[in-house]
């Protein structure tokens, strides 16, 4: 029988859980587990800058990995700081587990040195959170806490530790809980056979049919089946922003992605469909547009793991609650040796949708004379062919993250990471971090702006500690350009705070860590800046690159408009 | 439409605020509330009143059943159901008024349990209506505190709401 202080058993449990890395920044409540961890080489530890950067780079790795991501943080602003990345992980479904110091448990509603509340300010933002009661408790605890965040829809789980609960004096038993069960929480593992089967007649007898995927495809490592299915039949897909890579992009039944900024084809294709197969996706507000006015024409099949998904803003005409996989597997074996029941509707249906693709090749956006600034379209394009399309993109939020999504082309999954659900400024560089670690020979870009980079720019100092060699891709405009599109197209171009005044010298501020900047304004510098900062797979470069301010995102949907109603360029709608 | 959900959940201390916090985080409507333990000490139920469509009750119970402390619940008045409340309330009994009062009581087979020379305190129970019917019947006399517990209820017949 081993005996460990209740710190003791934290490190142990990581360890026993396969935990690498663990993401944290220290502070008093938290001193025993960081003492327990100090003495231990199982589990590496990255100290960022900002407790933020910690909940982002957990983040990151797991989007990356499909593992849950780890953080330590200490009670009060330690933990209140991790908020925002709690909760862009909970929008997203993002597996995490946050572990919180706590002041003593004597000290609790006393308002002690550095006390918060943090399971109530946690409690709208979470998917479950656990208050350590007594030390023996934390291996089953911890063991609930992975269990829950990553089985059915995952989420991220604070685990609150008061301070005696890690006290070096009390030992208790130490055993690795290998199973655990909860009685109120049985995720399914399979749809309903008699809904699949109905899912399936509709698909074979549709005639104007889309899928429609997300990123519940990408968490339920169902791409493959989803490849399969989609290419048995022959049907288009458009994917969600969160759902981009999980069907390749570069081929003929992808749509690319759909929504308020997503692909003309997809959008028509939505709006004009009688069968929308939707699948681990759930019709948010940025996807259908006015709700009343969405696809008049179609038929809703609705597969997500979480009922709660199905039918809140759009009802479903058959929905199945299951895992993306499994209910896909069903599918492809209930398709099997079956054709589509209408060819030439289909053919015609096929026929329109490259109608649509054909109106807008070569128009996406205006290319600049070599006189003019870069266009920000055009630097996404040279990044995705130097990278050959295979590297890591995270983003922050803006229009660089718009254009990173339509002109950097996916055809795997796990590779676009963006900040979908809260749309978390400040997120691309700490969730590149979290990346580059667990895959130290791939690419990992940061595209990112000047407003965003600012909020989280302090983890340049964390990079160079651990030595993370990303990229960072500063598409500088000078502005909060996103907030400008809004302020061109709303308020008459008043643009109220969305210039970025007094920008620091970006090449100066990165040679002070010690890092390689480059600044990139004319056209015929972009393309050696970016092979020179792609060389070498070890080193952060960051690339400040002056990209025209006046550039709006298009497509962009017409607000209360239905699907297909879109600006498509200044002058240009529906 | 008023619908009643019962709620069988884990007796852990933070488990009513993820409920009552769904409720607001998400504008769900609350009417009434009441919680406690059941025969198995490790279980609470709770029964919440609320009005909403169709659509918006799909929504809540299928919030609550996520909620990870949430074992099971059922929507009373999706069928036959027994539904009770219980409230005191004091009321102003001064000359003939205590006369009426008693009497008023008798009627809703409620029970006078405190007495002072200006002030009875009647218990009554019943649904919700019943004790809205009594409140109105007082009024002219002088209603001076009232306190409800809230519905609490539970299916008619051999179905039971258990582990
Ligand atoms: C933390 C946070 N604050 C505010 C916003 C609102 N917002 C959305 S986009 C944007 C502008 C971002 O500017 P920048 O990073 O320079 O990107 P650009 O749009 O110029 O490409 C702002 C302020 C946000 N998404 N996140
Ligand atoms: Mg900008």
């Amino acid at each position: 029988m081993e005996l460990l202080s209740g710190a003791d058993m934290i490190a142990r449990f990581l360890k026993d859980e396969g935990v690498e890395y663990i993401y944290g920044y220290p502070g008093g409540a938290a001193l025993h587990i960081y003492d327990a961890l100090f003495r231990q080489d199982d589990v590496k530890h990255i100290l960022v800058r900002h407790e933020q950067a910690a909940t982002h780079a957990a983040d990151g790795y797991a989007r990356a990995s499909g593992k849950p991501g780890t953080v330590l943080v200490t009670s009060g602003p330690g933990a209140t700081n991790a908020v925002t990345g709690i909760a862009t992980a909970y929008m997203d479904s993002i597996p995490m587990v946050v572990l919180c110091g706590q002041v003593a448990s004597h000290l609790i509603g006393e308002d002690a040195f550095q006390e918060t509340d943090i399971i109530g300010v946690t409690r709208p933002i979470v998917k479950h959170s656990f208050s350590i009661r007594h030390p023996s408790e934390i291996p089953m605890v911890l063991k609930k806490a992975y269990y829950l965040a990553a089985s059915g829809r995952p989420g991220p789980v604070v685990v609150d530790i008061p301070k005696d609960m890690t006290a070096p004096t009390e030992r208790y038993e130490y055993v690795y809980p290998k199973k655990v069960k909860l009685r109120s929480y049985n995720p399914v593992t399979r749809g309903h056979t008699g809904q699949i089967k109905k899912a399936v007649e509709l698909m074979l007898k549709a005639r104007r049919p889309v899928f429609y995927t997300g990123g519940g495809v990408i968490t339920g490592n169902a791409c493959e089946g989803l490849a399969d299915l989609v290419q048995r039949l022959g049907y288009p897909i458009t994917t969600t922003l969160m759902g981009i890579g999980a069907y390749p992009q570069s081929d003929r039944q992808s749509l690319g992605w759909l929504g308020m900024h997503g692909s003309y084809e997809s959008n028509m294709a939505m709006h004009h469909a009688d069968l929308i197969v939707a699948i681990g996706a759930r019709f948010d507000d940025r996807v259908t547009n006015n709700t009343s006015k969405f696809c008049p024409t179609a038929k809703i099949v609705h597969v997500d793991i979480d009922p709660s998904s199905i039918s809140k803003t759009v009802r479903a005409d058959v929905p199945i609650v299951g895992p993306a996989g499994s209910v896909i597997n069903e599918m492809i074996s209930l398709v099997q040796g079956r054709e589509p029941a209408n060819p030439e509707a289909l053919a015609e249906w096929w026929e329109k949708i490259d109608g649509w693709r054909e109106e807008r090749r070569g128009k996406l956006y205006e290319p600049a004379e070599a006189s003019e600034p870069l266009k920000p379209q055009q630097v996404i394009e040279t990044v995705c062919r130097l990278t050959r399309g295979e590297a890591f993109v995270t983003t922050d939020v803006g229009q660089h993250q718009m254009f990173a999504a339509q002109y950097y082309k996916f055809d795997k999954p796990h590779r676009f990471i963006t900040s979908g659900g809260l749309g978390t400024m400040g997120f691309g560089f700490p969730a590149a971090m979290g990346i580059k670690q667990s895959y130290p020979d791939d690419d990992v870009v940061c595209i990112t702006g000047e407003g965003s980079f600012q909020m989280m720019m302090q983890e340049l100092s964390t990079c160079k500690q651990f030595g993370i060699g990303v990229k960072i891709v500063n598409l500088n405009n000078g502005s909060l350009g996103m907030v400008r599109q809004w302020q061109d197209l709303n308020y008459k171009s008043r643009h109220a705070h969305s210039y970025m005044e007094s920008l620091p010298d970006f090449q100066k501020l990165i040679e002070a860590y010690g890092f390689t900047a480059i600044k990139v304004e004319r056209h015929e510098d972009l393309e050696p800046a970016l092979e020179r900062a792609f060389a070498d797979k070890t080193e952060l470069v960051f690339l400040d690159i002056y990209v025209d301010p006046r550039e709006h995102v298009y497509p962009m949907q017409v607000p209360l408009g239905a699907m297909r109603d879109m600006l498509l360029s200044k002058t240009e709608r529906t | 439409m008023r619908h009643i959900i019962s709620i069988l959940m884990e007796n852990e201390p933070g488990a009513l605020s993820r409920v009552v916090g769904l409720f607001s985080q998400r504008n769900f409507n609350i009417e009434s509330l009441n919680v406690a333990p059941t025969e198995d000490e490790t279980l609470s139920r709770l029964t919440v009143t609320t009005v909403g469509d169709d659509r918006v009750i799909e929504q809540i119970t299928k919030h609550l059943n996520k909620l990870i402390d949430v074992v099971k619940l059922v929507d009373l008045t999706e069928g036959n159901h027994i539904e009770r409340e219980l409230m005191l309330v004091k009321v102003k009994a001064l000359g003939t008024q205590r006369d009426e009062v008693k009497r008023t009581a008798d009627i809703f087979r409620a029970q006078v349990v405190d007495v002072t020379p200006s002030v009875y305190t009647v218990q009554i129970t019943g649904d919700a209506g019943k004790l809205d019917a009594f409140l109105q019947a007082m009024a002219a006399i002088g209603v001076l505190e009232v306190a409800r517990t809230g519905v609490s209820g539970i299916s008619r017949g051999d179905k039971v709401l258990g582990l």
